[in-house]
């Protein structure tokens, strides 16, 4: 990766940090309304996998931690927010919210609120990649806590029965909610489950975005050969709790003092300085930046985004005007 | 006009649908070199090859989730689940993406799956294996539920529910793949909504579905020869959406209504359909809507008292009279 990559990439990582934060802070003014599930410390997963990845062209789904995902695969931040404020201009109409961003024209095929739900739909879409003749390839994210779903085992199963084009990206949180991994999962180490299915593996630190993206790499060209699906393991933390109902009393501060060292950002722009790419006052002004794009646009976007109607509750339940619902299809 | 059995026009449906839509792909357990269970698939195999005509492990809710993240991309899955006792396992991907993912995303992404799956209680199969889930799956907002009770609307509406836009569940039954009927010989598309008049009367109306239509027809004929009565039945070949139109046309012509189902009556069809009746024609009845169902028992395996847990022609025939005062 190049200077000018990794300049580019932090300064994405910090909006998604920032984005997050100021969901937070929307929450907390309550705009954004039911479940929120922010991302930060995490985001070196997302955007490590997908700078290597086709973001936009291969298929990505997600489970409910899916803003940051979406937006990396080209969906309009305003739209985002716009979403999660609930209003029609949003990108899953106001009929989603932060668990159910959806953006198909992107191939942001969708953020799922049951854990495990996604893991068989993306053995699905690579079915599908894999009939179609494609070169795509389809990207599950989840946490380590889905694993224990029958649908991880199941899917994994099917995908490599049938060498599907799919790389699973485990962001290994250490947390199922409120339940360390140690104390629901038999084998910790997410990377060795799937030797039980034949499925190569890798596990790296989550934390750095360039081993992150180097990991990627050789995952996703291995999938996108036509080798069969790939296990990503990415060894993560999250800063807040599970989500904002959740007060996060369940970890100790030492550990989370740890993480905090271990900052995704910080780690990129420490790197940048050092070698004399980036001063502080670069990285000061970067965030200016990317704080009044967010004060300045995003957030007024969605303020005065309208409504959706009331009256059309209704729709979206069934496709409108099915030729085969009437039996009017000759 | 050809005669066919039920499995035999679901089996045409299937294969026409394949012919006509490389997308269109068959999917379940022993579907492919076995060629199903109740061989609705037999044959395919050889002529679509494996990645058309799939044998799934024994997985249910994984491959159904897998043939729903396939339509996503514009693949149209036929996924047959053996028995609807199996469907218990799938319910998650079918209600919580399938169902859901049109209205979640704004309309942005439908799942345009068609799911079989045989219910009812066929002979001495035990509890496990007798499930009648049609009330379950026909609560659930965004799927569609059809029931066809002959060959005809089994061709007809599985032909449809391939191409409809929305996900379809097809509550097929156990004992009916080896009924025959008459099918047109031409390609047909049969309405995944409504109901039809099986047969014309006047007196009361039975409404059934699947394979509890056939009781009724069986009780409307002994009505008929030993009391004059003269019944209409209803077929309730979708049960999600119900056809209330349909059903108040009928109440409306014969005031009184009665209606027959082969599962518990709890949160059942009966139950949908009699509020419906109280919803839109509750003025014109001459005497409460009755329902005969099955009895609240798991099924058992004895033969007598497995039949004693069903309605039958019989029991409708009585419930007729008892309303009647005959």
């Amino acid at each position: 990766m190049n200077n000018a990559d990794k300049k580019r990439l932090l300064r994405e990582m910090l909006f998604s940090r920032r984005f997050e934060e100021r969901c937070y802070e929307a929450y907390v003014e309550r705009k954004i309304g039911g479940f929120l599930h922010l991302y930060p410390g995490e985001e070196a997963c997302a955007h490590g996998v997908l700078e290597a990845a086709n973001p936009g062209s291969d298929y990505v789904i997600t489970g409910y931690r899916d803003h940051v995902h979406s937006i990396l695969c080209g969906t309009d931040p305003k739209k985002v927010m716009a979403e999660l404020f609930g209003k029609e201009a949003g990108c899953s109409r106001g009929r989603g919210g932060s668990m159910h961003i959806f953006d198909v024209e992107h191939h942001f095929m969708g953020g799922y609120a049951l854990v495990g739900g996604p893991f068989p739909l993306a053995a699905g879409m690579a079915k599908a990649i894999k009939m179609k003749g494609g070169n795509e390839i389809a990207i599950c994210f989840l946490g380590e806590a889905a694993n224990n779903q029958g649908t991880f085992h199941e899917s994994l199963n099917m995908a490599k029965l049938w060498d599907l084009p799919v790389l699973y990206v485990c962001e290994n949180n250490l947390y199922g909610i409120g339940t360390r991994v140690d104390r629901s999962t038999a084998v910790v180490e997410q990377h060795k489950r799937v030797a039980g299915y034949n499925i190569p593996s890798a596990c790296t630190d989550g934390q750095d975005v360039e081993k992150v993206f180097e990991a990627a790499k050789i995952a996703v060209d291995h999938v996108r050969s036509g080798n069969g699906p790939y296990f990503l393991e990415l060894m993560t933390y999250r800063y807040r709790g599970h989500s904002m109902s959740d007060s996060n009393a369940y970890r100790a501060t030492e550990e989370e003092t740890m993480w905090g060292k271990r900052d995704p950002l910080i780690i990129l722009r420490d790197r940048l300085i050092e070698a004399g790419e980036l001063t502080r006052e670069d990285y000061k002004a970067m965030d200016t930046e990317i704080l009044d794009e967010i004060e300045d646009e995003i957030i007024p976007f969605a303020e005065q985004a309208v409504e959706p109607l009331v009256d059309e509750l209704e729709r979206y339940v069934f496709a409108e005007n099915d030729p085969y619902v009437k039996g009017s299809a000759v | 006009m050809a005669e066919m059995m039920y499995w035999e026009a679901l089996r045409r449906a299937h294969d026409e649908e394949m012919a006509n839509d490389p997308l269109v792909i068959a999917m379940g357990e022993d579907i492919g070199v076995v060629g199903g269970t109740y061989k609705a698939t037999n044959g395919l195999y050889d002529k679509y090859g494996p990645e058309r005509v799939m044998d799934t492990p024994i997985s249910e809710n994984g491959y159904t989730g897998l043939g729903i993240g396939a339509s996503f991309l514009g693949v149209r899955p036929i996924i047959e689940i053996m028995s609807v006792n199996f469907a218990w396992l799938a319910m998650d991907q079918i209600f919580n993406s399938a169902a859901k993912v049109r209205y979640m995303s704004g309309g942005q992404l439908t799942a345009p799956i068609v799911v079989r799956s045989p219910g009812g209680v066929a002979h001495q199969l035990g509890a496990q294996h007798s499930a009648r889930m049609e009330k379950v799956f026909m609560g659930i907002a965004g799927l569609r539920v059809v029931t066809p009770s002959n060959p005809r609307q089994a061709y007809g509406m599985l032909k449809s529910a391939v191409r409809c836009n929305d996900p379809v569940f097809i509550n097929e039954h156990e004992y009916m793949y080896n009924m025959s009927g008459e099918v047109p010989d031409e390609e047909f598309f049969h309405p995944l909504e409504g109901s039809e008049v099986a047969r014309k009367g006047s007196d009361i109306t039975l409404f059934g579905y699947n394979i509890s239509v056939h009781w009724c027809l069986d009780a409307a004929k002994i009505l008929s020869e030993q009391y004059g009565i003269e019944v209409e039945v209803v077929d309730l070949y979708t049960l999600s959406p119900l056809d209330r139109e349909g059903i108040k046309a009928s109440v409306g012509k014969t005031h009184r209504a009665l209606v027959v189902e082969e599962a518990e009556p709890a949160v059942g069809v009966g139950s949908e359909v009699m509020a419906i009746i109280n919803e839109t024609c509750f003025y014109e009845l001459d005497a409460p809507p009755v329902r005969v169902s099955a009895e609240t028992v798991p099924i058992p395996y004895n033969r007598a008292m497995e039949v004693a847990a069903l309605p039958n022609a019989q029991s409708v025939v009585d419930a007729v009279r008892q309303m009647l005062a005959l």
